[in-house]
């Protein structure tokens, strides 16, 4: 092993890759924009929708209510409503999405109201549609304030207490610390992406440094230095690791942003934000656990950089390289998505599974639990895995049918 | 000087079994003269300088080049080589002078020695108008040009040429030609292989007819003249191989 050589040939492929746009964008462009594209971008015209949602008033049909004046009349004066006659049929209407709601008032209503037989109000919606369900809960809630009023009415007409027929009040408190529910909420989500981008940074300059330099010609250009091929390896790998590598940190970096400015303007300005997550009320991500999900991660882009140039090596060409690069995403996809589901858990087996461990490590290390036996078994078979893989990329490249295949 | 014994390389190919590329070729070539190898496409000429610039493994014999064993000592070898080829290309997103500075790392030298060497072959070359720009968008004149640099930054004792002016327009064909045997007048030991029979009368001190990996006749132009009884060095060509009828056979295969 010759550092000089392998420091030359890292430059010489940094250099040449910062001056190749396919990894300039899988390196820097994806992996800045992506995380606030989806995060910001598609979550504020999310919240958007939503908001708009809300404050439109919810066109409501009113079934039977001819002899139910005041409820016609309360609902016609609460501005969250606006009536619509009742023409054509209204389960049309909603399907439509002419009309968001229905309510069905049983004849007679407020007479039996006043003589206390029970009643039942139907309210028709339609499942699954945005606007028709908060339209849905608005009248849920304007016919639930109706019946407290009326219990009230009832109980002060005989003399009784409120509390008669609310004995206790049930709260829910949190717990857990903030950063705790963020990586709860999280968890599954920031190993996934890194697992991917890590992958996918990886990708391009691989090809680009072996098949790519096999289909220009100046890959026999190279094995006539009198470098040894070992060095070539290492000085290729190195780039190969720095692309994945500045992937992986570009995308915490945009994701930290990505959450500053969410909180920012969820919260309204930056102390405003700080205080709420301070309350629990905005979930945090334990900066703790995003540095373990780095060095357990550091491994397994040695695994994706080693793999990817000793396969793209096989092939004669980019557009070949890029066939049998291309199925791999999935074998890496799979497992980082299993880590997501509720019900897989870190055990002595699933620590041995390669990206499925680091997905379900990173996950518990975000939410703050440290397992240092699993940890220390997941970062070790990392790096025996890591390892055999650039042996056998370093066997590839001193195969002369795979250097001359022709 | 360069000094092939026995060399053999077999590969195993999945639909033709065992092949052999080249097979007990042996040779010496002397500081200050260009041995040519002439043979057809496919008989053997890449595999053969390919064992000799050690990107190849022989399967038996071995070969000395500027004083090194290819197979105990191919970095050396490597370093005293200039190999130029038609599939050895320039990294288009370097400029010239990038790309000639790398190859000089590359081969141990130290910076001022690599800028010192750059500025003479530049020089020399008429490099320097072109020497920032990058190689992507050269013609390909420039290109060879900074092929030819790069294969003489490290100023090697060997060049090894095979097939160096394969799809070039004439006038760099030429120039490819004078640099060649500036080469040899400078005292640099060369081979030269190709399948153009007038570049082979108009270069070579020696020429080696290679044909379905073997070495079938060896000797300078007046002594194959001789020998076969022809003064046409193409007629002395399909002679050498068993003529025409031998010649299709084994370019079919």
């Amino acid at each position: 092993m010759n550092w000089n050589s392998i420091v030359t040939i890292y430059l010489k492929e940094l250099k040449d890759s910062l001056r190749d746009r396919r990894t300039l964008i899988s390196m820097i462009v994806v992996p800045t924009l992506i995380i606030p594209v989806l995060s910001i971008g598609v979550g504020t015209i999310m919240s958007k929708v939503i908001q708009q949602a809300r404050q439109e008033a919810t066109s409501v049909i009113i079934l039977h209510g001819e002899d139910s004046p005041g409820v016609v009349a309360a609902l016609k004066a609460d501005k969250k409503f606006r009536l619509v006659a009742p023409e054509g049929d209204y389960k049309q209407l909603i399907s439509d999405k002419k009309v968001r709601v229905a309510v069905d008032l049983p004849p007679g209503f407020e007479a039996a109201l006043r003589d206390g037989r029970p009643q039942t109000v139907t309210i028709y919606h339609y499942e699954g549609e945005l606007k028709s369900g908060i339209g849905a809960g608005e009248l849920e809630r304007f016919f639930r304030a109706q019946r407290d009023r009326t219990v009230e009415a009832r109980l002060a007409q005989r003399g009784l207490p409120v509390d008669l027929v609310k004995p206790y009040e049930i709260k829910r408190q949190n717990v857990a610390p903030p950063e705790k529910v963020g990586g709860n909420a999280f968890g599954g989500f920031i190993p996934y992406i890194i697992i991917i981008l890590s992958f996918s940074g990886a990708m391009y300059p691989a090809i680009d440094l072996t098949a790519g330099e096999k289909e220009r010609g100046t890959m026999e250009t190279l094995l006539c230095s009198p470098v040894n091929r070992l060095n070539i390896v290492l000085g290729k790998f190195l780039m190969v690791l720095t692309a994945s590598l500045t992937t992986i940190l570009l995308t915490l970096a945009s994701m930290a942003v990505s959450a500053a400015v969410g909180i920012m303007s969820f919260s309204g300005g930056a102390a405003a934000g700080a205080k709420a997550a301070e309350a629990g009320t905005i979930p945090l991500i334990d900066p703790l656990g995003v540095f373990g999900v780095v060095v357990m991660t550091a491994p397994v882009a040695v695994l994706f950089a080693a793999l990817l140039l000793a396969v793209a090596l096989f092939a004669k060409s980019y557009k070949e390289a890029q066939s049998y690069v291309s199925p791999m995403i999935i074998v890496v996809i799979m497992p980082a998505v299993l880590g997501m589901l509720p019900g897989i858990e870190l055990t002595a087996k699933t620590a041995l599974v390669p990206i499925l461990s680091l997905s379900l490590v990173c996950k518990e290390m975000l939410s703050g639990v440290w397992h240092w036996p699993y940890i220390g078994l997941i970062f070790a078979s990392s790096v025996v895995y890591a390892s055999l893989a650039l042996g056998f990329c370093v066997r590839q490249f001193n195969r002369e049918d795979v250097m001359f295949r022709t | 000087m360069i000094e092939a014994q026995h060399l053999t390389k077999t590969f195993h190919d999945k639909k033709r079994g065992l092949i052999t590329a080249v097979a007990d070729v042996s040779f010496t070539c002397r500081p200050g003269q260009i041995y040519g190898l002439l043979g057809a496409n496919g008989a053997g000429k890449t595999t053969t300088l390919r064992l000799l610039a050690t990107l190849l493994k022989p399967t038996s014999g071995t070969a000395r080049l500027a004083g090194f064993d290819t197979l105990a000592e191919p970095g050396r070898v490597r370093a005293n080589v200039g190999f130029l080829a038609a599939s050895t290309a320039l990294y288009g997103r370097l400029t010239a002078r990038e790309m000639i500075t790398y190859f000089g790392r590359l081969n141990g030298m130290a910076e001022d020695a690599i800028a010192a060497r750059l500025k003479q072959l530049a020089d020399e070359l008429d490099m320097h108008e072109f020497l920032d720009r990058r190689c992507e968008k050269f013609s390909t004149g420039m290109k060879q040009k900074t092929s030819i640099a790069r294969t003489l930054i490290h100023d090697p004792a060997v060049m090894i040429f095979d097939e160096p002016t394969l799809g070039l327009d004439v006038m760099t064909a030429r120039s490819i030609v004078k640099f060649v045997r500036d080469c040899r007048d400078r005292g640099r030991t060369v081979i030269y292989s190709t399948h153009v029979m007038s570049e082979v009368e108009k270069l070579c001190d020696i020429v080696g007819i290679i044909h379905n990996g073997r070495l079938v006749a060896e000797g300078s132009l007046p002594e194959l003249r001789q020998r076969f009884g022809q003064t046409d060095m193409e007629e002395i060509f399909v002679q050498a191989v068993g003529g025409e009828a031998e010649l299709i056979a084994a370019m079919k295969n």
